[in-house]
């Protein structure tokens, strides 16, 4: 009988890295002038913020009557949108810090871009409520703090209330993590620097030294962080599914709603980290730390969280069936067959159909095949958020009441906006900031580096072939 | 370290890999030499327990931040909602404890993240604008030190952790005086 021995895994760096190597190939991007794409991009996504400050602007002007949403469905798109934005975020956390206490070496690699597309999707998301409340100027009114106006305190019963203390504690978390694992690689670049480019990065490298002290706290602080990180994203997409689950709406009021929107929300997000490692790592030449593997990696959590919202889709619908209630089964007959059929298909497609695909080891590897699956299972997601946004709102109890809502110039005006700045803040990012984190890779450089895979697989290899002599 | 030194002359040595480096603070100990410090591009495991680190106790800080969080959610909820200012909402009892619960364990992650984040910079002498002194700048790229502190060395110590150096396969020895 032959031992049970662990397979070799496929290397993570590839191309025989040394240490001295990847400070290199991972500083440069922020070394050298931009190029003409990242110009071009940059100034594309500067114009489309401008374009939503505008609509911003516009909406505070004017009011929110410059919105489709009518008496019947009282909000859509912006909902839509802030669901999608929180939703995106959520696989930068999974990455770092789930896959954290996983011990996934796989995560070294995107950790970093994951983290800064949680922050900056959370910044979009939370534009949506902050100015759908009509005053946005009187925004701070829904933090409890001691005023002159009773003093009149928020409502803790409230979901939305919940939903702003999620928000707020997730991107605080979620920056505080992202910069500490920052400051050892803002030190590298700090000390490759001359000049003022010197100045800025020994601000931003906080004094770090790399010290063997600092360097156990600092892996004690990641741990932790992690660790509470955890149930902290798992709580906040729970809390924005709150928001549609307390109330009595039919379609809405399901105890399913929490884990649901979790896996949506991860599904999607892992999507989006997709689009952007697949642009990334061909624009700065990254294919050595973002490897195929990487990808195949990410499109297994893809396949499972996308197989879970499609479970959960045909619960709904089962559920809703075997109730007998009326209400709820015409809700989901509504949103299959309604007004907006169209959105429920484009949503069974591409979060139910297409992600089944990646059972197919060959098109789970293949770059061109997933860079498309990614921008399907982002217009899948966007739309599962507008079913069960507008399309339940749209057929309310009253058949007097029905309606129909659709976009304005302004409100398409304020998602292209977001969008706008999301990349805008993304192309600030890979040139300040190394897309990948330096120190991390260089740690799992002994286990995951081709070169020293190789090793091992040879010396596996000699060891099986030796086995049979010894019995 | 006393009030006369303005300055620490320090004498350290870089390694090319972090098995040379344990190899080398292992014989640091077993040669009873003291070490000033040991800095490296990233964390180096099995290195604390040769060194002789004490483990991080940033995590019970955590703990303690994070209770803060927990009881200044719950009984501020609490307080408002029974004794500022009561009201009824949609039937609910005035102390509503399951829906203090979301608002609760946000704040505990919150006071924890911002309070250990802030304790680490603190105690290990970071934070916007500061600068601490810089041995080599390879330690953040490729080099892996160890340092001894010579300011008050004998020339007989001086001279172990020269060959110190030269056993142990560094690569390079340097002094250099830092701000104490």
């Amino acid at each position: 009988m032959s031992a049970p021995i662990s397979p070799v895994r496929q290397p993570l760096i590839t191309g025989s890295k040394t240490y001295h190597q990847i400070t290199e190939d991972l500083c440069s991007p922020t070394e050298r002038a931009p190029n003409a794409t990242w110009v071009i991009a940059f100034l594309i996504s500067v114009s489309v913020l401008g374009f939503g400050l505008f609509c911003i602007a516009w909406t505070i002007w004017k009011g929110i009557g410059t919105w489709g949403s009518n008496r019947t469905i009282g909000w859509a798109w912006d909902i839509t949108n802030f669901v999608w934005w929180i939703g995106i975020g959520h696989a930068g956390t999974l990455i770092s810090a789930i896959l954290l206490l996983f011990r996934q070496k796989w995560r070294t690699g995107v950790n970093r871009a994951a983290e800064a597309m949680t922050i900056f999707a959370v910044l979009c998301a939370a534009l949506f409520p902050g100015i759908h409340v009509g005053r946005a100027w009187v925004v701070f009114y829904f933090f409890p703090y001691p005023n002159t106006r009773g003093p009149l305190w928020p409502n803790f019963n409230s979901p939305l209330l919940w939903d702003l203390f999620a928000i707020s504690t997730y991107f605080t978390v979620s920056l505080l993590f992202w910069y500490t694992g920052l400051v050892p690689d803002f030190a590298t670049v700090r000390d490759r620097a001359k000049g003022i480019r010197k100045k800025v990065y020994t601000f931003l490298a906080f004094g770090w030294t790399g010290a063997a002290k600092h360097w156990q706290r600092w892996e004690s602080l990641s741990l932790v962080l992690a660790g509470i990180a955890t149930p902290l994203v798992l709580s906040v997409h729970t809390i924005v599914s709150f928001d549609f689950a307390t109330s009595v709406i039919p379609g809405w009021h399901t105890t399913i709603f929490p884990p649901y929107f979790v896996a949506g929300a991860i599904f999607s997000g892992f999507a989006m980290v997709q689009t952007l490692m697949l642009i990334t790592r061909k624009v700065l030449n990254l294919q050595d730390y973002i490897t195929v593997e990487h990808i195949e990696s990410m499109n297994k959590v893809i396949l499972a969280t996308g197989s879970i919202v499609g479970v959960a889709y045909l619960t709904e619908l089962f559920i809703a069936w075997y109730s007998g209630y009326i209400y709820e089964q015409f809700a989901f007959f509504n949103r299959a067959v309604g007004i907006y059929w169209w959105s429920y298909f484009g949503m069974m497609a591409c979060n139910v159909i297409s992600p089944q695909f990646f059972w197919n080891k060959k098109l789970r590897r293949s770059i061109t095949f997933t860079f498309f699956m990614s921008i399907f299972i982002n217009i899948g997601m966007w739309f599962e958020r507008f079913v069960i946004i507008a399309t339940t709102l749209a057929r309310d109890y009253l058949p007097s009441s029905w309606s129909f809502y659709k976009p304005t110039w302004v409100e398409v005006g304020i998602y292209l906006g977001t969008m706008g700045l999301f990349f805008t803040l993304y192309l600030i990012f890979v040139r300040v900031a190394p897309v990948v984190a330096i120190a991390e890779v260089k740690s799992i450089l002994k286990a995951g580096g081709d070169q020293y895979v190789e090793k091992h697989k040879a010396h596996h290899e000699k060891a099986e072939l030796e086995a049979p002599a010894h019995h | 370290m006393g009030h006369h030194h303005t300055s620490n002359h320090i004498i350290y040595g870089l390694y090319t890999d972090e098995t040379d480096l344990l190899k080398a603070v292992q014989k640091a100990k077993d040669d009873h030499l003291d070490i000033f410090n040991v800095y490296t591009p990233f964390p180096v495991h099995g290195l604390d327990p040769i060194l002789g680190l004490a483990e991080s106790r940033l995590h019970i800080t955590g703990f303690v931040y994070g209770l803060l969080g927990t009881l200044t959610a719950f009984l501020g909820m609490s307080w408002i909602f029974t004794r500022d200012w009561p009201v009824i909402f949609g039937g609910k009892p005035y102390w509503p404890v399951p829906s203090f619960i979301p608002i609760t364990f946000e704040l505990t992650v919150l006071f924890a993240a911002i309070g250990m984040v802030v304790t680490f910079y603190t105690v290990s002498g970071m934070g916007p604008g500061i600068t601490n002194p810089i041995l080599d700048p390879r330690i953040t790229d490729d080099k892996f030190c160890i340092a001894f502190n010579e300011t008050t060395a004998t020339d007989g110590d001086i001279n172990k952790f020269k060959s110190f150096f030269q056993e142990t396969g560094a690569s390079e020895v340097n002094s250099k005086e830092i701000d104490a």
